[in-house]
């Protein structure tokens, strides 16, 4: 017997069954919360900390991917101030590495792209720390740009997950911090690589891709194994 | 319950000389610091010289940490307290006439405030037992509390008196102890786990190191006596790998204690199971926080995870798993021997017992320390410290690593708790206290702290991962004279959205420090970004071009 929950989310009414997170009931419900982490049908990791929500009697922000939901609970999802915070860190994101639309073969379906235009962040203002990172286009059919990676890690997690390959892992700490095939070999080498391409579908930026797609090329919509493996779990009752 | 085995690698400097108690023995520190010094060849050369001179009721012990890194090597006559410091090999024989010299009469002698102002607690053994020798330990009342725990008291009796002792986390954030082991003990759950964290990690901390190398034993008895209390059977003690020394001296009391009966199965003769094991860390600041230690010894990433669930009800391969600070199992020994309400006697307000500080920077008295709390900064700067180098002026202390704050001089007199270090903006961590004097230059410390942590965030979430580089970036233009008013605002806004946002401890409160020194040092800010200067002398700011 599953138990349901009452409680709100910026001042909404809402309902959900026990052992789900702030982040499935708001998306059921209409209410929009920013993530580039998450993704419906694999695990969570908050991360990326865009899904930061306040919660009424708790000194913290916490991350609603990752926060079960309790009753009466009172979620602000929207505020003057989370949307500062959210701006900052998308802001973070971009002066990570080397982000440039124009010329990145996601542009116009990068989720990068699309969070900063819904946050309306107009301008940025942080350092840029633009360091020299690596392409690897040594695989057949793909190739990884770090430039555009934002480590959310849906790569990696997909990979081992869904796929069951395991191939993507991480590697080293801090703004060192890579994706990386196989202990660390190129890409192309990898001997348990499927080339499945679940990865290139997940990658909410440009930094996987299918090798000889033009500019703004990159479409990324083709993932109907995610939403199948959500209704595998659930029948299984994982 | 067997006989205590004699230590596998027992060396010469150990045994005994001769039969009966020993009219006089010389001490030697044998930890880290006294040992990077040739320590060892001193007690070496104590045994040849002593055994030269015929002396043959004296006895060379090996001990752990004296206190005074600053003077070591360090000797001490125990008989009459006489210390020898910067001991050299050429000094030796002076220490032979000493030990010759010593008679019954001989009283321990005060020793100055360095000692005489502690209050030993957690570090009562150090100094005075061999590291590696259980009987030493047994000796001094070691193992009475665990004995007295598995053969009269029920676990929910043991949690009941740490909890009246008022005991709080030592790891940092102060976490009452009694609380945490009555959650693990109800937590569902058949397997629980005991994880003593020892992966100490800031600058210029070495408490944890000094407990391990000096009283590894009082380690295994307080977690043993945890395990009891929350019904665990097995427990890690996850240390990091740059202290062979302590990781050492802990595989040697772990095997001496397993086959003394105090660890493994059936412990004490009683029904009482519970085994220790060694984990290292590989050199990651982050393992210190829980989450990302419980990751690192199940063999994953050493990353954090958010919480809830905290490791209390889902830890160690989703086990119930009580986490503590090696100086939080090193008190519980002495706790439940003295009594909780002794314990609670100790200290003021909500902050009880001692506290052991790692006295390090401009100061005469570097060393390890431990000190009621509720003792003033003051007393632990200028009495046990004995004040700054070379008598110039105090400017700050730094207190709780790189998530800490650096205290000014107004403040010296406010009494050291774990409330009043956060009303100062700083925070009491585990331990580390750096001295600085008005060589430093505060926006460079801040910078410093900053640096730090940018090296040492694991790279998990964004704002930890790029905003500590930013800061640091930040502090770098200033430092450099480069930086406007507006860049100051902006490593405020950046630093309380980092403070906000990060997913552990190490990027919330990676900020601290350029809180702080804000707080209390603005116009060392002001003189870098404005007049380009830097007060202390410390940052080269290039003289500005002239205009045409």
């Amino acid at each position: 017997m599953t138990t349901v929950f009452t409680f709100r989310i910026d001042g909404k009414d809402v309902a959900g069954s026990e052992g789900q997170s702030v982040m499935e009931v708001a998306e059921e419900n209409g209410i929009d919360i920013p993530g580039l982490c998450h993704l419906e049908g694999i695990h969570d990791r908050g991360a990326c900390r865009l899904c930061m929500v306040e919660i009424a009697g708790s000194p913290k922000l916490a991350a609603a991917c990752m926060t079960k939901i309790s009753e009466g609970m009172d979620v602000t999802a929207h505020s003057e101030r989370l949307l500062e915070y959210r701006r900052t860190v998308t802001e973070m994101m971009f002066m990570e590495r080397n982000h440039v639309c124009a010329v990145c073969v996601a542009n116009n379906h990068c989720e990068l792209q699309d969070t900063a235009d819904e946050l309306g962040v107009t301008h940025f203002d942080l350092p840029r720390i633009s360091p020299k990172v690596d392409i690897d286009a040594s695989h057949r059919l793909f190739a990884i740009d770090h430039n555009r990676c934002i480590l959310c890690l849906r790569c990696v997690r997909v990979c081992d997950e869904i796929e069951g390959a395991h191939t993507w892992d991480v590697m080293h700490r801090g703004l060192e911090t890579r994706v990386q095939t196989d202990m660390g070999i190129p890409w192309g080498e990898s001997p348990t690589c499927t080339s499945c391409g679940k990865c290139v579908q997940v990658c909410p930026t440009g930094a996987l891709f299918e090798k000889g797609r033009a500019v703004a090329r990159g479409s990324k919509t083709r993932r109907p194994f995610l939403p199948w493996m959500k209704v595998v779990a659930e029948e299984r009752g994982l | 319950m067997p006989a205590a085995a004699r230590p596998i690698r027992r060396r010469v400097i150990t045994e005994e000389l001769h039969e009966g108690p020993a009219r006089a023995s010389a001490y030697v520190c044998e930890a880290a610091s006294c040992m990077s010094a040739q320590a060892h060849d001193i007690t070496l050369r104590l045994g040849e010289k002593t055994a030269e001179a015929d002396l043959t009721d004296v006895t060379i012990k090996r001990v752990g940490c004296l206190g005074l890194c600053a003077a070591g090597p360090l000797v001490e006559i125990a008989e009459t307290g006489q210390l020898f410091s910067h001991v050299t090999p050429d000094d030796v024989s002076g220490i032979v006439t000493a030990l010759q010299n010593v008679s019954p009469e001989n009283t321990r002698a005060p020793q100055g405030p360095f000692f005489e102002k502690q209050l030993r607690v957690a570090t009562e053994n150090m100094g005075r037992v061999d590291p590696e020798n259980l009987d030493d330990y047994l000796e001094r009342g070691g193992y009475e509390a665990l004995k007295r725990v598995l053969s009269e008291m029920t676990s929910s009796e043991v949690r009941e008196e740490i909890t009246r002792s008022g005991l709080r986390g030592r790891g940092g954030a102060g976490f009452p102890t009694g609380l945490k082991w009555t959650t693990v003990a109800k937590a569902q759950g058949a397997q629980k786990y005991v994880i003593c964290n020892a992966d100490e990690g800031d600058p210029g901390a070495f408490m944890d190191r000094s407990v391990l190398e000096s009283d590894p034993f009082r380690i295994l008895e307080g977690m043993a006596i945890a395990a009891f209390a929350v019904h665990a059977t097995e427990g890690y003690v996850y240390c990091r790998a740059e202290y062979p020394l302590a990781v050492a001296r802990l595989r040697t009391a772990i095997r001496l204690a397993q086959r003394a009966g105090y660890l493994g199965a059936g412990i004490a003769d009683t029904s009482f199971n519970f085994d220790v094991q060694i984990r290292l860390g590989a050199g990651a600041f982050v393992c210190g926080e829980e989450t990302a230690l419980i990751a690192s010894v199940e063999g994953r990433r050493g990353t954090p995870r958010p919480r809830p669930p905290y490791p209390a009800v889902q830890g160690l391969w989703d086990c119930p798993t009580l986490i503590n600070n090696v100086e939080t199992f090193a008190s519980v020994p002495t706790i439940l021997r003295k009594g909780p309400d002794w314990y609670a006697g100790i200290g003021v307000g909500k902050s009880k017992g001692t506290k052991v500080f790692a006295l390090a920077g401009r100061v005469v008295n570097t060393g390890l320390v431990e000190v009621p709390m509720g003792m003033t900064l003051r007393e632990i700067v200028f009495d046990i410290g004995g004040g700054i180098i070379d008598g110039r002026p105090f400017k700050a202390v730094q207190t709780g690593g790189p998530s800490g704050g650096c205290i000014p001089a107004e403040h010296l007199d406010m009494p050291v708790s774990y409330e009043s270090l956060i009303e100062l903006g700083s925070f009491m961590g585990s331990g580390g206290m750096i001295v600085m004097d008005d060589t430093s230059c505060m926006v460079d410390v801040a910078k410093y702290f900053q640096d730090f942590c940018r090296d040492e965030s694991c790279g998990k979430c964004v704002p930890c991962r790029v905003g500590t580089t930013q800061l640091w970036m930040l502090l770098d233009q200033i430092t450099r004279g480069e930086a406007t008013m507006d860049d100051l605002a902006q490593l405020e806004r950046l630093a309380g959205i980092i403070q906000k946002m990060s997913l552990c401890g190490l990027g919330q409160g990676a900020p601290n420090p350029i809180f702080s020194t804000l707080r209390y040092f603005r116009d060392e800010y002001l003189a870098h970004i404005v007049d380009r200067v830097c007060p202390a002398g410390v940052c080269t700011i290039e003289p500005a071009e002239v205009m045409a």
